[in-house]
């Protein structure tokens, strides 16, 4: 027996070796399973959105949601169209995309273009700290400031307005979508900027007729990220926009979009399992489905458009 | 002849040199008004709610009497919520990242996770929240507890951590890998010992600013129904006796700093308002805390390393 130590040495060393593996493998599936979280998440995301949808569907007729103009789900008389949330919804978006698109180009131009490299260190935290203030303090910005503001230039504005919803939004967008155009503009090669400036192009014009285009995949999937974020933004609408479902695309009036519809009914006391409790995740789920939209338009436009140099 | 056309030359380029100068006025404008906006927002609430912070208002529960109402349930409340969320959603996103960095075979499934993670980053927030009331709140039987809401907002974050993480690890040269291989290291040992160490503070950058994230988040944690008047405190985690650990608050309900603000800023009063402005300011004091030191961490980091 004591004569063959060494295999003993060579048996042991493999012993341990599978001891090592077995540790090794055990680590992996740990990293694997926290991984698959996320797709656990979508799963779940999908499964709760869904279920409880099928179970309102079978309330409510899908040609009524579709084609009612009147949301009063938690009326004596309910009726559910979602046309009067998703009005509100685009309206405030529009409307916030109308100040975070050229704002946010604009910056994202002068920053990438014009700034110098001292101005850029203390302007981009600046504007990350602007995009890390909470939406609720926008909210509260909207109604105390911008509302009366906007009064006193037109009077007839009531307190809760789309209008003042969707500028402050805009606002509160604005470093999203200045930092993603940013980053696409400055990936845009050296060598395409020294040929402009070297048939005596400004920057103005290498800014306009060749960064831009050079950049435009990631230029308008920052776009479609912003209007994604306004679509879902929540509780500056639920504060400024008020709280009455408004058939109206008017920006001057108060309407609700579908996530302050669903800040409502959770605001109260809902039991689970009725109608009033599964038509937020009703809404919910046209409001995942319209970011879902704009998240695949983004891939399609992102592979359309891409530029490789 | 020549004079002519050497003047229309000069005048080209005088109208585009004039654009150019047009139009960095307006990039400078521009950002103006992102720096307007932030000074009338941070001035406003110092205005307003100035005078109502002083220690009473950290100590005193909400009220119906405006002048006597605090946030000690809301703070408290927001403590708690965080714990768990960076509990759950650090050692998960860091897992994640880096599987997906370090160990992820080049298959469907990575892709698969990839494309998700991606995706999750775009899902709205409320959505978040309507998935914890179908399935931690109900299914799972977890109630509107502060459980529920740290765990939303950790899979909330969770993308911004395992992309920090994945991003940190893609910083270390490949030669710290192999250098570790070679004198026969593990896999788990190359992680463990080497990568994860040099990646930390870049993960803590995306830690801290999902944090901060977090702390503001207002919608999903109203869908799960967390109740906006709370008088009492969770039961405390750490007691006299053995063992000293006590759980029950995770199943405690609560109230958070950014649900106590909506709370005061939805009400018409005067003096509620002026609680929303101090709640506000604190809040926006915290975030802004929170992202000075992750790009200060950023900055430093850049600045430091060389490999």
């Amino acid at each position: 027996m004591n004569s063959i130590p060494a295999t003993t040495v060579v048996s042991d060393r493999l012993a341990r070796n599978v001891q090592r593996n077995i540790r090794e493998r055990a680590i992996e599936s740990i990293l694997f399973g926290a991984a698959l979280v996320s797709v656990l998440t979508t799963l779940g995301i999908v499964w709760v959105l869904v279920s409880e949808s099928l179970n309102f569907f079978e309330h409510v007729p899908f040609s009524d949601f579709l084609t009612d103009t009147m949301w009063t789900p938690l009326f004596s008389e309910p009726r559910y169209g979602i046309l009067p949330l998703l009005m509100g919804t685009i309206t405030t978006s529009l409307v916030a995309l109308v100040v975070a698109i050229p704002l946010g180009t604009v910056i994202a131009a002068y920053l990438s273009e014009f700034a110098s490299a001292r101005v850029r260190e203390i302007v981009k935290p600046f504007l990350e700290l602007l995009g890390g203030i909470p939406t609720i303090v926008y909210g509260y910005f909207a109604l105390t400031v911008v509302t009366p503001v906007l009064q006193a230039i037109y009077p007839d504005l009531p307190g809760f307005s789309m209008l003042s919803a969707g500028l402050v939004m805009g606002i509160a967008i604005v470093p999203y979508i200045s930092s993603l155009t940013e980053d696409a503009m400055r990936a845009v090669p050296m060598s395409l900027r020294e040929g402009a400036y070297g048939m005596g192009s400004t920057r103005f014009q290498t800014a306009i007729r060749v960064v831009i285009p050079a950049a435009l995949s990631g230029v308008l999937s920052a776009y479609i990220l912003g209007i994604s974020r306004a679509v879902g933004e929540t509780m500056i609408v639920a504060v400024a926009a008020g709280m009455q479902p408004n058939f109206t695309m008017d920006p001057t009036e108060p309407a609700q979009t579908i996530s302050a519809y669903i800040v409502q009914v959770a605001l109260g006391d809902l039991p689970h399992g009725s109608i009033g409790y599964q038509s937020i995740f009703a809404a919910g789920l046209s409001l995942m489905l319209m970011t879902l939209l704009f998240n695949i338009l983004g891939h399609v436009i992102r592979r359309r458009y891409r530029e490789a140099y | 002849m020549k004079a002519n056309e050497l003047d229309q030359i000069r005048s080209v380029i005088k109208t585009n040199k004039r654009a150019d100068l047009i139009f960095a006025l307006a990039g400078f404008l521009a950002l103006m008004v992102g720096v307007m906006a932030f000074v009338t927002l941070f001035g406003e609430m110092l205005a307003n709610g100035w005078e109502r912070i002083n220690p009473d208002f950290f100590s005193n529960f909400p009220s119906r009497r405006a002048a006597n109402a605090g946030i000690l349930s809301a703070w408290v409340g927001s403590l708690l919520v965080m714990l768990v969320t960076a509990l759950s959603a650090i050692p998960l996103g860091i897992a994640a990242g880096v599987y997906l960095e370090e160990y992820a075979p080049k298959n469907w499934m990575t892709d698969l996770i990839e494309i998700n993670v991606t995706n999750l980053a775009g899902v709205p927030s409320i959505v978040y929240g309507l998935l914890a009331l179908g399935v931690f709140v109900y299914t799972f039987g977890f109630g509107q507890s502060i459980l529920t809401a740290g765990l939303t907002l950790g899979l909330l974050i969770l993308p911004v951590v395992i992309v920090s993480t994945r991003e940190a690890l893609r910083a270390i040269p490949i030669h710290i890998r192999e250098g570790a291989y070679g004198v026969g290291a593990t896999q788990w040992q190359v992680v463990s010992d080497h990568l994860v160490p040099y990646a930390t503070p870049g993960i803590m950058t995306g830690v801290i600013i999902g944090m901060s994230r977090a702390i503001g988040e207002t919608a999903p944690i109203i869908t799960i129904g967390a109740l906006t008047f709370i008088a009492f405190l969770p039961p405390s985690p750490i007691t006299d006796t053995a063992p000293f650990l006590n759980f029950e608050w995770l199943f405690s309900g609560f109230t958070v700093m950014p649900i106590q603000m909506f709370n005061w800023t939805s009400r018409p009063e005067e003096a509620f308002q002026q609680n929303a402005a101090a709640a506000g300011l604190i809040l926006v004091l915290m975030t802004l805390m929170m992202n000075a030191i992750a790009i200060w961490l950023r900055y430093r980091l850049r600045k430091s390393i060389s490999w």
